[in-house]
């Protein structure tokens, strides 16, 4: 199987965000990339597949020269080769990224291509949506369970209060959800032998950007506990609060 | 007359609350851009539920039912929004932030060469100009997005607007609509337990953390079951940080967080939780936060609005005892 991976580099969810002195983006200083952890439930199920039925894993990723160490870090879990398609800047309207990639994956004759559900610094997801639609090829989303046999293609899309069972003919584009694996540690050996594997870059027409962020703000402070009471004693006020006060109950 | 299109979700032959909240939502705004209304109920049954969005203020109901909408499929359903919007010369399209939701405006937006704002929980109108209120990075911050093409599209994350009654007479029109053939096949729909809440669509949560303690062992056995009876007596959902569905103590659909479900309840209740950053990300937005741990350090007291310290074996009984008493008194 050929499989095309996409993924971005976002910052560790750990990370304490701080708007930048221009008010529209975030401090990039002292912050420590890493794959979006959807993306590595997308990494993890293509390596899967290919251990199953053979075939090659194909990491693809938007942005500045910058990004190929992150890039690193996805071919370290196992995967074969690795794409990074030429931006100054990661936009930040997933609709010319999604027309950048693909155009890159458009040539590739991919079976399947991967990508988290969403990137959890811009939160848009809409990646697998628009790539599906921009390819013209069957995409399910939110997948938590993917079954593949021969040309055929069955996923578990989580819903509000369920989950969907859609069936599709390959090739396809999933987006991964959390419990779609468990994704493997970066072995020493997979770090280093991904040291050695060459990054194709590749030039991709960036279209104006549709989507305008205009400002960031912090959102409100909230003012600390109004009631912060110790033991049991506390809970009759507590309650009483909940139905006088906020009358939530 | 152009119009603002809200295109809706029916799920299990209904329309659920977000759709109203968008509707809502459409009615205000238009009232503020001067755009007519009018909502697209799609695939089988719809006709049913015509008569709905007039309750709500919309002017104008467009009905799909085809063939090819007679299971879900999103290309299709993707290209009758699409379709919709070109005929009745929408200029704003709205629909509520659910997973389907979130997926189907991506794919008209992609059709119609225009752009999204997704998963908004504000918007503001300047000059006839829309501009949304979008949280990035689990909330950690709130971006304020333009969509600077036509169309413009945004989500509103469910509990955003409060559906508003407000009838009008119902104008309802049946489309016939040349729309491609799905790609995928829906088999089957799998719901969760009967009767059980999801917590993205819950007003009230009660959620526990690891201090809860193994559900295996008698102690955290009995915690989780408080839990659960607290959460039942007040007609909440429950839901749990990562660690806990991670370990496989609570079901993974219910795990709260920036990997998990965001939610913005009109109360959560927190129990035994630290309140890691990704956890806070994934609750912070809730109207009412209540926090109870034995730590009196713990960062979830920094986002509450009422913190109990104390030990969640003995105020979560007392909880539920204090509850069942003001319950008795209604």
């Amino acid at each position: 199987m050929n499989i095309a991976v996409c993924i971005k580099q976002t910052p560790d969810t750990t990370t304490r965000v701080k708007i930048a002195d221009n008010g529209k983006s975030i401090m990039e200083e002292g912050i420590s990339w890493i794959v979006n952890p959807y993306d590595e439930y997308a990494i993890e199920e293509a390596l899967q597949l290919t251990e199953k039925h053979g075939g090659e894993v194909t990491i693809i990723s938007l942005g500045p020269a910058g990004i190929e160490k992150t890039i690193r870090e996805a071919l370290a879990m196992g995967a074969h080769k690795a794409i990074r398609i030429h931006a100054d800047n990661i936009p930040a309207d997933p609709a010319v990224t999604a027309k950048a990639l693909a155009e890159t994956l458009k040539s590739g004759g991919y079976d399947l291509i991967f990508m988290g559900r969403q990137a959890v610094d811009d939160d848009h997801g809409q990646m697998p949506a628009l790539i599906s639609q921009a390819l013209n090829l069957p995409g399910v989303s939110m997948v938590v369970k993917l079954t593949i046999e021969g040309n055929k293609g069955t996923a578990l899309r989580e819903i509000e209060g369920g989950h969907e069972k859609v069936s599709f003919n390959l090739p396809a584009v999933i987006g991964a959800n959390r419990h779609l694996n468990v994704p493997r540690y970066r072995s020493l050996k997979g770090i280093m032998q991904a040291k050695k594997i060459p990054i194709e870059v590749k030039q991709a027409p960036l279209t104006a950007e549709k989507l305008l962020l205009e400002k960031m703000e912090y959102p409100p402070a909230k003012q600390s506990g109004k009631i912060f009471a110790t033991g049991v004693e506390a809970v009759p006020e507590v309650v009483r609060l909940l139905r006088e006060e906020a009358k939530v109950i | 007359m152009s119009t603002i299109l809200v295109a809706t979700e029916i799920r299990q032959g209904e329309l659920k609350s977000i759709n109203l909240e968008v509707f809502t939502a459409a009615v205000k705004i238009a009232k503020e851009i001067n755009l007519t209304t009018t909502a697209l109920l799609s695939g089988k049954n719809a006709a049913s539920l015509a008569e709905i969005p007039a309750k709500y203020g919309i002017e104008h109901t467009v009905v799909v039912e085809d063939a090819k909408l007679e299971k879900y499929s999103p290309d299709c359903y993707a290209a009758a929004i699409a379709e919709v919007a070109r005929q009745k010369d929408a200029k704003v399209i709205l629909m509520g932030a659910t997973y389907t939701g979130k997926d189907l405006m991506s794919r008209a937006a992609q059709i119609l060469d225009t752009a999204l704002a997704q998963d908004c929980t504000a918007y503001r109108a300047e000059g006839g100009a829309l501009r949304f209120t979008r949280p990035m990075y689990a909330g950690k911050v709130r971006a304020e997005v333009r969509v600077a093409s036509a169309p413009v599209m945004a989500t509103f994350r469910a509990k955003t607007f409060k559906p508003e009654e407000n009838p009008v007479a119902a104008k309802v029109e049946k489309l016939q609509l040349n729309l491609p053939e799905p790609l995928t096949v829906l088999e089957a729909i799998e719901t969760a337990a009967a009767g059980k809440l999801d917590v993205s669509e819950a007003d009230l949560i009660v959620s526990g953390g690891r201090g809860m303690k193994d559900p295996n062992t008698p102690e955290g056995k009995e915690n989780w079951a408080n839990l659960e009876k607290l959460a039942e007596l007040i007609g909440a959902a429950t839901g749990c940080s990562r660690p806990v569905s991670d370990d496989g103590w609570r079901s993974h659909d219910e795990h709260i967080g920036q990997t998990g479900k965001t939610v913005s309840p009109m109360l959560y209740i927190s129990c035994a939780m630290s309140g890691a950053i990704q956890h806070l990300a994934g609750m912070s937005s809730s109207k009412c936060i209540v926090a109870i741990n034995k730590d009196p350090e713990a960062p979830i007291f920094k986002a509450a609005d009422y913190g109990i310290v104390g030990d969640i074996a003995q105020v979560l009984p007392a909880m539920i005892e204090e509850v069942k008493k003001l319950k008795a008194r209604d």
